[in-house]
């Protein structure tokens, strides 16, 4: 009880530091510099904290600690602006979001997501705050209670709301799901470090594939070209329905979805090494448990949007617990926020156990600054929200050209190479047929971000466990078997049982109907073939080290499985059947007025572009002749249009400090940036 | 590329005769300091103190941000390094023990040269090892008491740093089980926080941060250290930890380890080569002459300042700090080894870990 007793003082001693006019002034600037990187997709806080980080050296240590906070706090909070209103998830924490905030902004009503999302993210920050407030001080023991074993299992609850979004065909969405994975361990394995479908000869591929690039892959690229096809708008509906009250009124009217998500955010942020890319799908998951008419789920379901959006900014509190008793960063950002820490003031604070002990009025006031930031970010984001859904009414071949300038961009953020560029464009490709054949792109993704902690956890679980096992069984079975893991299984088997039924009513991809037999078989066929090559690369690895080949091995031949069983299944029905979904034969994409290849033939053009004279130039010529030839403007118009896009480019990178990919031409020829 | 043009401006005015360094300029830039490791460990701490310094210390201030490119025990970073090319000063690389000793080992995976590298600062470091309460009651000084319990730690590969560890307590006859494909040693001090593993180690810094709050709570006893050498090259008290026993002494005390031979020429050896001398700052190879003058200069006013003994003792442990040539010799110590070192511990890794590497 002393704990608690401690803390009251502290907290009020947190208010009155938190409470002065210049704390919340420099806590301001920092949100508004957080909501300029954020709508950037691809960028988020290590961009921006990099950023502050030169000014904090014996800066007084709570100005900095808002400015900071001021900026991490705000950025999942913007990122959802690009995933409502272009399918752009802009960072792990929007994923889920995209799934039916993007098809609500295609039904008009992009006003209503984004405020409602704004709403729960503001609930989440808030609900997040309170209990850290008292889970704070008692927060170590319990975080340590989740060894290998439980973090495995919350693991593996997350990859079993592949279940829930797997589709119409459930063996489609888990090969969905294990071509992920797959994908998700090509490169040097992290604990032996064999090559996994890659070569040293390509260095790129030994690095391994970025979520950044995946995600923009599978999820955008299919969508803007899909939509530059139909030359519409984003918004179907003919005026604009549901302004950015109804949006709040739906928050408002499924609160306690919204503090059920925020719970579930803040718990699973505060386990170390999980991160947040779990969060966002387990919300997800719930949100359509708990829902009693499915059916609107991928389409448009205003819940779908809640539940993530409640959980991913309490999860930014949760993250806290972590970083500030343990001084183990859960995200990029974090780590950074540790090192600036220690330069404020004369780097009294230390992060670690003793923020407890010595700083809890600090400890306090970090938390409270993140809940105050999210406040002051919400409330610019819902009054900006109703203007920037008007974006959604404008013609979208006017828009695409700068998305496609936006995503190249945000790709290249992540490696620093070229390859990145062809990365997105090979994992478009990928995703656009995924989208046209019905597989489940969210199965793939939730496959692909956890691919890496389920080995990881795996590998060393099973390691630690044998030792148990050697000691004696009930050392192995209490290890493996212990209370909070037995609580995980049951209830990944009830949403795995619960989700296969509903299944078949969430359609993740929207309704699709069949078309012809030949091209969904070639399609499968093309999967099936990676996965036989992936499972033979895999067998290769010496036996020494089973720790690189296992996962690979059984993923591989997991997914093998399932595509052979849709193959013999697919040889028996007709064609009318859904297994043969196909969008180029029935729907808008059957309807549109172009075709695909020669839609994606322009975004090629750009990287091909890119790669001869450098981004900026390349960037120059895709604009003017894009926006003349297909978007039917004046020359003049165009060069307007152009010039304006790349001006924004160039500030925000000379901003941020950022480069753009280089080509041949700057390889002969040494030009002063931006033209590097 | 807007660097290179500077570059070749500041070369031309050199050799008409001007002080080229005073033309080094990074006002503006982004220098990155890559780290091959994830945020956690001894290195990331050791390069965000450094950061902000540095970048006070260099022409123009830039902004000096460290980047961690963890994988493969830092030898997925350190190859990416040998192929970077921009000698333009916005790229730093930050090497570790983990780093040189895949490189002593001909690793396999190893495609980096330290030869084609340019060092401009070293620092040394030490290590401590300690052990969970419960084995922690047993340990009187020597390791005698500790011969019959399962140890586990949680390690990075046998082909790491954390060769020195294991190598220590196989000496000391106690029985440790590794569990590899941890990216870091604070994810290894959470595994021993947990009671996941009974025994662990960490480099000085992350000592300080992290495991000293341990010790005083009771949860955790230390070991050892490994030392520090002095002028001789003798085994001596660590600085940073004067009232812990050195693995020498422990050693002596241990029934059946010797503090002669051939296992601790060897232990010496790699001990040399991954402590003292253990993480050095590089610029990648073709980089010019004036801007790794720019950057010795630099940090030789880090280590000028009048509160650096002081902000470096707490953050990093009190080691010394080498730059330009001393950091060069540093660097000679670190990536060569005797033969016959180097063949124990290829024999050795090969019968307890079924790691084959070439002699």
């Amino acid at each position: 009880m002393d704990v608690f007793l401690n803390s009251i003082p502290a907290l009020s001693d947190a208010f009155a530091l938190i409470l002065q006019p210049q704390v919340l002034g420099y806590l301001v600037l920092g949100v508004v510099m957080g909501l300029c990187i954020g709508v950037f997709p691809g960028l988020g806080g290590i961009a921006g904290l990099s950023l502050l980080l030169p000014f904090m050296f014996g800066m007084d240590p709570i100005l900095g600690l808002a400015l900071m906070i001021g900026m991490v706090a705000v950025v999942p909070t913007s990122d959802t602006f690009a995933s409502v209103l272009m399918g752009i998830p802009g960072s792990s924490a929007s994923q889920a979001t995209v799934l039916d905030g993007f098809p609500l902004a295609k039904k008009g009503q992009a006003a209503r997501a984004l405020s409602a999302a704004f709403a729960s993210s503001l609930f989440g920050g808030l609900m997040g705050a309170c209990f850290l407030t008292v889970f704070i001080l008692v927060a170590r023991p319990i975080v340590l209670a989740f060894g290998l074993p439980e973090m495995l299992m919350i693991t593996i609850l997350g990859l079993s709301m592949v279940a829930i979004l797997a589709g119409r065909v459930a063996l489609k969405g888990l090969a969905a799901a294990g071509l992920g994975i797959l994908v998700g361990t090509i490169g040097e394995a992290s604990a032996g470090g064999s090559l996994r479908m890659a070569t040293y000869d390509i260095p790129y591929l030994a690095d391994g594939l970025k979520l950044v690039i995946v995600g923009l892959g599978i999820f955008a690229i299919p969508e803007i070209i899909s939509l530059l096809r139909q030359d519409s708008s984003i918004s179907r509906a003919e005026k604009l329905g549901g302004s950015w009250f109804d949006g709040i009124k739906d928050w408002w009217q499924n609160i306690w979805l919204s503090f059920r998500c925020s719970i579930i955010g803040v718990v699973v942020g505060v386990i170390p090494g999980l991160g947040g890319s779990v969060v966002d799908w387990i919300a997800y998951g719930h949100s359509v448990q708990t829902t009693k008419d499915k059916s609107n789920f991928g389409k448009g379901e205003i819940r779908g949007v809640i539940g993530p959006e409640s959980s991913n900014n309490a999860k930014e509190g949760g993250g806290l617990v972590p970083t500030l008793l343990f001084g183990i960063p859960g995200s990029g950002s974090m780590a950074i926020f540790i090192g600036a820490v220690a330069l404020l003031g004369s780097g009294q604070i230390e992060v670690g156990p003793a923020m407890l002990k010595n700083n809890l009025d600090i400890t306090y006031s970090i938390v409270w600054l993140l809940a105050l930031a999210n406040v002051v970010g919400t409330l610019f984001c819902i009054a900006a929200s109703g203007g920037i859904a008007r974006l959604t009414t404008i013609r979208f071949t006017l828009v695409a050209p700068f998305l496609f300038m936006l995503i190249s961009f945000a790709a290249f953020q992540s490696g620093q190479n070229f390859e990145d560029l062809i990365a997105l464009f090979a994992l478009g490709l990928l995703g656009i047929f995924l989208r046209r054949f019905d597989w489940s792109r969210p199965a793939f993704l939730i496959g692909f971000v956890l691919s890496s902690p389920v080995e990881k956890f795996m590998n060393q679980a099973f390691q630690i466990a044998s030792f148990r096992f050697r000691e004696s069984a009930e050392a192995g079975y209490a290890y493996v078997f212990s209370p909070i893991v037995i609580v995980l299984i049951i209830i990944t088997v009830v949403s795995v049982v619960l989700g296969l039924r509903q299944a078949k009513t969430i359609m993740a991809e929207g309704d699709i109907q069949s078309g012809s037999k030949r091209a969904p078989m070639v399609f499968l066929l093309a999967v099936l073939t990676y996965a036989i090559f992936a499972y033979a690369n895999a067998y290769a690895i010496s036996d020494r080290l089973m720790t690189d080949k296992i996962i690979p091995l059984i993923i591989a031949g997991i997914t093998i499985f399932c595509c052979l069983i849709v193959f013999i299944q697919m040889i028996r029905a007709k064609e009318t059947d859904v297994l043969f979904a196909d969008r180029e034969f029935f729907g808008e994409d059957a309807d549109a007025p172009y075709g695909l290849w020669s839609t994606l033939a322009w975004f090629g053009a750009l990287l091909a572009l890119t790669g001869i004279f450098g981004f900026i130039i390349a960037l120059a010529l895709f604009l003017v002749s894009f926006l003349h030839v297909r978007g039917g403007l004046r020359w003049l118009h165009a060069l307007v249009y152009s010039a304006t896009g790349i001006a924004f480019m160039l500030f925000m990178a000379w901003a941020l400090g950022r480069d753009f990919p280089p080509g041949l031409l700057q390889s002969y020829f040494s030009l002063p940036w931006p033209f590097t | 590329m807007k660097f290179l043009h500077k570059i070749t401006l500041a070369v031309s005015v050199a050799t008409m005769g001007f002080a080229a360094q005073a033309e080094v300029d990074l006002a503006g830039e982004t220098v990155e300091w890559v780290i091959p490791f994830s945020e956690t460990g001894g290195s990331a701490k050791w390069a965000n103190f450094f950061a902000p310094l540095l970048s006070e210390a260099l022409p123009g201030q830039p902004t000096v941000v460290v980047k961690f490119m963890p994988g493969a025990g830092s030898t997925k970073g350190a190859n990416w390094f040998q192929k970077q090319k921009n000698g333009d000063g916005t790229l730093i690389f930050g090497s570790s023990g983990s780093t040189q000793f895949p490189y002593l080992l001909n690793d396999p995976r190893v495609r980096y040269e330290y030869k084609d590298w340019n060092p401009v600062m070293a620092t040394g470091t030490g290590g401590v090892a300690y052990l969970n309460a419960e084995s922690g009651a047993k340990f009187d000084g020597s390791a005698n008491n500790l011969q019959d319990i399962n140890f586990i730690y949680g390690s990075q590969g046998a082909t790491r740093l954390d060769l020195v560890p294991l190598l220590a307590w196989k000496m000391l006859g106690m029985n440790v089980e590794p569990v590899f494909g941890v990216e870091g040693r604070g994810d290894g001090r959470l595994m021993f926080e947990r009671g996941e593993a009974n025994i662990d180690y960490q480099t000085s810094s992350g000592y300080l941060k992290g495991s000293a709050d341990l010790v005083a709570e009771g949860s955790a006893v230390p070991m050892m250290t490994w030392g520090s050498l002095d002028d001789n090259g003798d085994i001596v008290r660590d600085p940073t930890f004067p009232d812990i026993a050195t693995f020498k002494e422990v050693c002596e005390a241990t029934t059946g380890c010797e503090t002669e031979g051939a296992a601790w020429d060897a232990w010496k050896a790699f001990f040399v080569a991954g402590f003292p001398s253990q993480k050095i700052a590089f610029l990648p190879q073709g980089t010019s002459q004036d801007i790794i003058d720019t950057f010795i200069k630099a940090f030789e006013d880090v280590k000028a300042r009048p509160d650096f003994a002081e902000i470096s003792a707490k953050r990093v442990g009190k080691y010394p700090m080498f730059t330009g040539n001393a950091a060069n010799e540093a660097l000679g110590k670190a990536t060569s080894i005797e033969q016959s070192a180097k063949d124990f511990v290829v024999n050795w890794l090969e019968q307890d870990y079924g790691v084959k590497l070439e002699k």
